[in-house]
């Protein structure tokens, strides 16, 4: 993966770096030792490594703002990190940039149930926000699967999504405010309590812009009441285009499930070896949740038992209690999980209309028969959103490179047939040199001008996203 | 002007020296008056694509909404954000569009429950003001892929590019929909209810409050919204007895549209607050007319000509839709927030050719 190359003059600026943060930050929230700036060298693409110069801990809103005057007005370039999760590469430092971690900024600021809303600060984690309004029978509803650590402001940046994004949409469906710093450290406020923009919609454009617009601090989220119950149903089938095709005909037949997972042969026996969640060994298999009371979740399910028939399942096994239910559940959960146990693997998340799920599942099999490694799929098919999983051997030379060609290949397919380079994880440093694939020259120009104006000098993660000699005439002009 | 294809428009664009006034189907003209010469989208029209299997619909701009509703609803599907038609408010003719809902992220009573326009809009193509064809997003459910744009143009009212195509999420129809409505609450009383509503797990599509009446939809299938009539008419029992009306659509269908408040004087206001504030935003106000929707967090208010709402407003926004005023018909917004607006115009339009000053 090619980064720009460090600045040296940036580099020399350490010590006084050091100096001046710790002017405006407690001495424990400055990390200057390489043994302690290793936590921060990479993400969840741990492919990809290098130290930062410099991590920085704030604990406020405030002490964000004076990080980044100070950053500003020496010219050194800003990564913020939430969790570190990412799986784009979003959060990976360069030798001559500082780390801003919003780790410490964890509080819940205000909960209102009559306005369904909470106001937290961007470090919390995904799932203690649910956890703090639970009790109230409430919950936030975007749910990536790293939810125990991915923090809201992650979240944010990767416009993430999750298991039960098909009803409840993804994040910025359910962020209505944010507090930001600007890169000169101005403090803005776009949305609030309210919803919709009175003007233009800044926040849309905030949120899934990778931490390239400004630090968000604070967010208002919405919060919905929890449903009444939520049942589970697997579904075996003996080939891919018929599974296929059972999604597309539940979408139509006026269901909405909040949730439809597809999994493939390989990653069944992968996760069957794993976590013996008692799945069919067929070619395809299909979990499918809806939600209500029991005689609504009857009601809906009998549907789609209906609708599975005609496709002459292998199996349909419908949960009876929530321990059936969590067992249907328990290999899907752990797909990852297993999958990385048995294989080094690389995850993609190109997303496709669910129409052509089952052409480029054909075509997916026929790339990796061509390239010699196999793929395993468990992805969201209810939104199209596909994870192929392709397993290579870290250890075998030329096996990486061969790996992301192959994955080139899929995400080119998956713009083919009309769909996108990423549905969840975002671009980062991963993808960012296909995006030209998706976008055309003015497409990114016009992209390009947005950050621009939020950050004219080009400093906060400044090497991600857009392909690097795209965006080389701006980061060499700051 | 008119055009019959992106790249006539893309020429056009770089042609005129401006200014020129977006037109699509010229029902919704509120905003500060824009003096120009009229550029319509009506010769951009039709459907591109539509493929319910995978919920989603591609239409070009200048296609009426009619149109694209007929298409949706032979396969039995809809937009699910139910856009506003402004014609019996601001006493308009002409055929709304596709292009104008988009451009004014208009949606209507079920937002509250699915979400708004700038929800449903998963990919657009517009040209900017410096005739540049540019395309974001896609025609898929899930896309982080570089910057949202889409949500930037959706409400940006034409300011920033005129857009030739839009793809859209579609949702089923509902097989069945009820209405229960409580009589004779005050705004406050009125707004604690539909927060009961909303705080409930019986998926209610729409909660309003048209200073009589306290409206609680819900739609599914039929048994599903049979069990959940019952349980939400328990859940309201300590706000009186809910009792089902009888033409459930026509009624959220005048709610949709502010109906209540179109024979009434005064200036119209369509102010975005906490529901939490409603009730004594709209006493300060002195508000002459109001209907609640969203459960509170969307107030219509007709007020005396020439007052201005925000003065009273802590938070949230307000637009003038009918009226004159020297004063801002959009919301001011704070000053950062205002220079970066500022820079956004500035990039997309450089000339300030599209709608100039109509946000404003
Ligand atoms: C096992 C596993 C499962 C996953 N499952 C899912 C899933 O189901 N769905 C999904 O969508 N993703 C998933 N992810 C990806 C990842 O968890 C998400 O992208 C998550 O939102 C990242 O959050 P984070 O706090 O870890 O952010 P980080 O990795 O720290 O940063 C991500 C991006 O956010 C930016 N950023 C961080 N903080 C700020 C801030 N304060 N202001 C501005 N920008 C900021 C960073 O610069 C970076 O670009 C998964 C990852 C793993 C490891």
């Amino acid at each position: 993966m090619q980064m720009p190359e460090p600045s040296a003059r940036i580099i020399g600026l350490k010590s006084q770096l050091v100096e001046r943060f710790r002017a405006v930050l407690p001495a424990d929230a400055v990390i200057s030792d390489l043994a302690e700036t290793r936590a921060y060298e990479c993400d969840g693409l741990a492919a990809y490594k290098c130290p930062p110069l410099l991590a920085v801990l704030p604990a406020s809103t405030q002490e964000v703002s004076e990080v980044l005057k100070i950053c500003h007005e020496m010219g050194v370039p800003v990564v913020p990190r939430g969790s570190g999760t990412s799986l784009a590469g979003g959060a990976m430092p360069t030798a001559d940039s500082v780390i801003l971690g919003v780790a410490r900024l964890n509080q819940v600021l205000e909960t209102s149930y009559e306005d369904r809303l909470i106001r937290v600060q961007s470090g919390r984690t995904n799932l203690s926000v649910t956890g703090a309004v639970e009790a109230n029978g409430f919950f936030y509803a975007p749910d990536p699967s790293s939810q125990l650590a991915c923090a809201i402001a992650g979240n944010i940046a990767m416009n993430s999504g999750g298991a039960h994004c098909l009803k409840y949409g993804v994040t910025t469906n359910n962020l209505m405010g944010v507090t930001m710093v600007m890169m000169d450290g101005t403090v803005t406020e776009i949305g609030g309590g309210h919803l919709d923009a009175g003007g233009l919609d800044l926040l849309g454009v905030i949120c899934g812009s990778e931490g390239q617009l400004g630090v968000v601090t604070e967010a208002t989220l919405r919060i919905l009441a929890k449903p009444e119950g939520a049942r589970p149903i697997l579904m075996g089938f003996d080939s891919a285009e018929v599974a296929g095709q059972c999604v597309s005909d539940i979408i139509k037949a006026g269901v909405l499930p909040v949730a439809i997972e597809y999994m493939d042969k390989l990653c069944i026996e992968v996760c069957e070896a794993h976590a013996q969640a008692g799945y069919p060994l067929c070619e395809a298999l299909l979990i499918v949740e809806v939600e209500g009371s029991p005689a609504e979740i009857d009601e809906q399910l009998a549907l789609i038992k209906d609708i599975a028939n005609r496709h002459n399942p292998v199996e349909l096994r419908e949960a009876r209690d929530a321990d059936e239910a969590g067992r249907i559940w328990l290999g899907r959960k752990s797909a990852f999980g297993a999958m990385g146990q048995v294989n080094d693997y690389m995850c993609l998340d190109g997303t496709v209309p669910v129409s052509k799920l089952p052409e480029v599942l054909r075509r997916i099999g026929e790339l990796s028969r061509a390239y010699g490694l196999d793929v395993g799929n468990v992805f969201h098919a209810g939104d199209g959103n596909m994870h192929p999983l392709i397993l290579y051997n870290a250890n075998k030379p030329g096996d990486l490179e061969t790996c992301e060609a192959l994955g080139a290949d899929i995400l080119k397919l998956c713009v083919d047939v009309g769909g996108c380079l990423t549905g969840e994880h975002g671009v980062g440093i991963e993808k960012r040199d296909l995006m030209r694939v998706q976008y055309s020259p003015e497409d990114l120009e016009a992209q390009m001008r947005i950050k621009d104006i939020f950050d004219p000098n080009w400093l906060l993660n400044p090497a991600k996203v857009f392909p690097l000699d795209a965006s080389a005439p701006r980061r060499d002009a700051a | 002007m008119t055009v019959t294809s992106q790249e006539e428009l893309a020429a056009a664009i770089r042609d005129t020296s401006g200014p020129l006034r977006i037109q699509g189907g010229g029902t919704r003209p509120y905003g500060r008056p824009v003096i120009g010469e009229v550029l319509s989208t009506a010769g951009l029209s039709g459907v591109t694509l539509y493929d319910p299997g995978a919920l989603t619909i591609v239409v070009k701009t200048g296609t009426p909404v009619a149109e694209v509703e007929e298409t949706l609803a032979k396969s039995g599907q809809r937009l699910a954000f139910e856009p506003m038609d402004h014609r019996a408010l601001l006493r308009t003719d002409g055929t709304p569009t596709i292009g104008g809902v988009v451009a004014g992220n208009i949606s209507g009573p079920r937002r509250i429950a699915v979400g708004a326009c700038r929800d449903f809009l998963l990919g657009v193509t517009f040209v900017d003001g410096s005739g540049t064809l540019i395309k974001n997003g896609g025609r898929v459910m899930k896309n982080v892929t570089g910057y949202d744009l889409v949500k930037l143009m959706c409400g940006s009212h034409g300011t920033l590019g005129v857009m030739t195509e839009v793809a859209l999420k579609v949702l089923p129809i509902a097989a069945t929909e009820a209405t229960l409505a409580l009589r004779g609450l005050d705004p406050t009383t009125a707004i604690k209810a539909m927060a009961a509503a909303l705080g409930s797990p019986f998926d209610v599509t729409g909660v309003a409050h048209d200073g009589d009446e306290t409206l609680f939809r819900l739609e599914g299938f039929a048994d599903s919204v049979a069990y959940r009539t019952g349980k939400l008419s328990a859940l309201l029992a300590p706000f009186g007895t809910a009792k089902a009306v009888a033409d459930s659509a026509a009624r959220w269908q005048d709610i949709r549209d502010a109906k209540a408040l179109s024979t009434a004087p005064g200036d119209i206001w369509r102010i975005s607050v906490r529901p939490s504030e409603a009730a004594a935003l709209v006493t300060a106000i002195g508000a002459t007319d109001t209907l609640f929707d969203w459960g509170g967090g969307l107030v219509w208010a007709a007020v005396p000509p020439g007052t201005d709402v925000r003065r009273h407003m802590t938070g949230g926004h307000a637009t003038l839709i009918r009226g004159t005023s020297d004063g801002p018909h959009f919301h001011p917004e704070p000053a950062p927030v205002a220079a970066i607006t500022q820079g956004l115009r500035d990039r997309f339009d450089p000339r300030g050719i599209l709608n100039p000053g109509l946000m404003t």
